[in-house]
């Protein structure tokens, strides 16, 4: 009964942070767009435009869903809901730090830990492409359709190379547990170097590193491999037909896929969350010390204001930064938020290099999307895996 | 519990099967046998077969279906006509299915009259490194012939789709 409470708990609170993030990710995806292109981005719903993703949300909701004619309707109401689906599922099995004990109560900081965790994910990662071949194929027009072709053909294609780098840091962890990953992560080489799969011997990961990142890029449809919706030759691609929720499904999920990827890259190659250099060496104050330099800077501006508003929001913000500071002090929390705050910040900058990559790079042709798997990827992981799997061999 | 999630998932899998074969477009027949799938991987899970529902997922869910209807639509074939049934099917069709039903109920009880029934929860076969182990020592030569079996299949392949060189 505790358990099914718990667990209860853990998912609201989960499924809230995660919708949440999911919005605000779009928010920070065209801040920074913007102001890599030297706009300003969106800064007219709230202070720098933070409600920007309430209002889209509110908008998104109350338009109306057009439905196109001849349309096979229960295949085109199922795709979206398919690639939601899957997008969101994979969350349950990745783990954010470690336990949390209130009272006489112990909890893990995740939904549950499969003992096959990575493999649910691959099983379901590789059931999204459903949802987007189905869109395609049921909206009844041409530039979806194609879409949805372009699509299942990447994302079967990038799979193979995607899965072969993700075996090679599992041969030297030994495990297909997502936390049993992590704790094999733990501890430092030479006192300072940590044990990280990209870091690890006996061969660093950071090819197999490299491999899945681009991987990533192709599986979330992300520029610069986002041939299923390319926007000058399809349009919009799968998701052309779909308005209203049907299409913030869609959106939602690239997002959530994006969310996914960076988690795993995070908790398989950059060592989940162990810190960057020892405890010993204070990397318990970094948290404290960025939230109150970030806060340090709102305040500034805020009392040199560079648009009116700021002399009233900017210090607001320099508050909470400086209490979230306090809290990453306060000793009994340090367990808990220590492991949360190096989690999320390797996976926002994760996060931040996906959206870096899409300010930067233009789109592949198609056939170079293609060869590009098949003639370099997959030989690079395969030879990848090949070579790890020897060291490892040798090593036991 | 065991047995619940038993009969709601081995429900689920025999009326996927069925729809397969009563859907009239391919897409809805290969989404059927998607479910069907997927609530073998299910019972695989009772079984204590982790990796092996995984696998299942993965290989067969993933990779093998999503061929198939990505064939399907580059095809792009519409739903099938449906013709009047032949005078011997519509004769012969139920009592050569009650038949068939009785010979394989008939086996069974002949066959298997002193089986036990089948234990969930306490099976601890299917393991990632059971499953390994078991490949790699005594499966190896079959798994080998496989593994070649499937790598005539893609020199197969190639030869058949290459263009003609001029």
């Amino acid at each position: 009964m505790v358990f099914i409470v718990i667990t209860l708990i853990k998912t609201a609170i989960i499924a809230f942070v995660l919708l949440t993030v999911l919005a605000y990710l779009q928010w920070v995806e065209r801040k920074v767009i913007a102001h890599v292109q030297v706009r300003m981005g969106p800064s007219r719903v709230g202070p720098h435009g933070l409600l920007q993703p309430l209002a889209d949300v509110i908008k998104l909701i109350t338009k109306e869903g057009v439905m196109p004619s001849d349309v096979n309707s229960f295949f085109y109401l199922l795709a979206p809901f398919l690639a939601v689906f899957m997008a969101l599922i994979s969350i349950s099995v990745i783990p954010f730090g470690t336990q949390i004990t209130i009272g006489p109560y112990t909890t893990a900081m995740q939904l549950t830990d499969l003992n096959v965790g990575i493999l649910f994910i691959l099983s379901v990662s590789s059931m999204g492409v459903y949802g987007i071949a189905l869109a395609g194929w049921s909206s009844n027009n041409k530039y979806a359709l194609l879409g949805g072709l372009r699509s299942s053909a990447q994302m079967i294609s990038y799979e193979l190379p995607m899965s072969l780098a993700i075996v090679s840091p599992l041969l030297i962890a030994g495990t297909l547990s997502l936390r049993e990953i992590v704790n094999s992560q733990a501890g430092y080489n030479f006192g300072v170097l940590p044990k990280w799969a990209i870091f690890a011997g006996p061969f660093p990961q950071i090819f197999s590193f490299i491999i899945f990142m681009v991987s990533g890029f192709a599986e979330t449809n992300r520029i610069p491999f986002d041939l299923p919706e390319a926007e000058n030759e399809l349009v919009a691609g799968f998701h052309v037909e779909y308005s209203s929720m049907t299409f913030a499904a869609f959106f939602m999920a690239e997002y959530a896929n994006m969310v996914t990827v960076c988690s795993i890259a995070t908790l398989l190659f950059l060592g989940g969350w162990h810190p960057l250099w020892p405890v010993e060496y204070g990397s318990n104050f970094v948290a404290p010390l960025i939230l109150f330099a970030a806060g340090a800077v709102c305040v500034y501006h805020g009392l040199n204001p560079a648009r009116p508003f700021d002399r009233y929001t900017l210090p607001v913000f320099g508050v909470v930064f400086f209490g979230l500071a306090g809290l990453m002090l306060v000793p009994f929390l340090v367990p808990v938020l220590m492991p949360l705050f190096w989690f999320l910040a390797k996976t926002g900058f994760l996060l931040f290099v996906f959206v870096w990559v899409r300010a930067t790079l233009p789109r592949f042709r198609y056939d170079q999307l293609m060869g590009f798997a098949w003639k370099g990827l997959f030989p690079a992981a395969l030879l990848n895996l090949l070579i790890t799997g020897f060291l490892v061999a040798l090593e036991s | 519990m065991d047995l619940l999630f038993f009969i709601v998932f081995a429900g689920i899998a025999v009326v996927s099967a069925v729809n397969v074969v009563l859907q009239r477009h391919p897409i809805a027949s290969a989404l059927s046998l998607i479910g069907v799938m997927g609530s073998i991987a299910v019972l695989y899970l009772q079984l204590g077969a982790e990796f092996i529902a995984m696998a299942q997922v993965i290989v067969y869910a993933g990779a093998v279906m999503v061929l198939f209807v990505f064939v399907i639509m580059l095809l792009n074939a519409g739903a099938e006509v449906r013709r009047g049934r032949s005078w011997t099917a519509q004769l012969l069709g139920i009592p050569a299915l009650a038949a068939f039903v009785g010979l394989v109920c008939w086996f069974f009880q002949r066959g298997f009259s002193n089986a036990g029934e089948v234990k969930f929860g306490n099976f601890t076969g299917g393991s990632a490194q059971s499953v390994g182990y078991a490949l790699f020592t005594e499966y190896l030569l079959p798994f080998e012939v496989t593994s070649v079996l499937i790598l005539v299949a893609i020199v197969g392949a190639i030869v058949l789709a290459r263009k003609e060189m001029d």
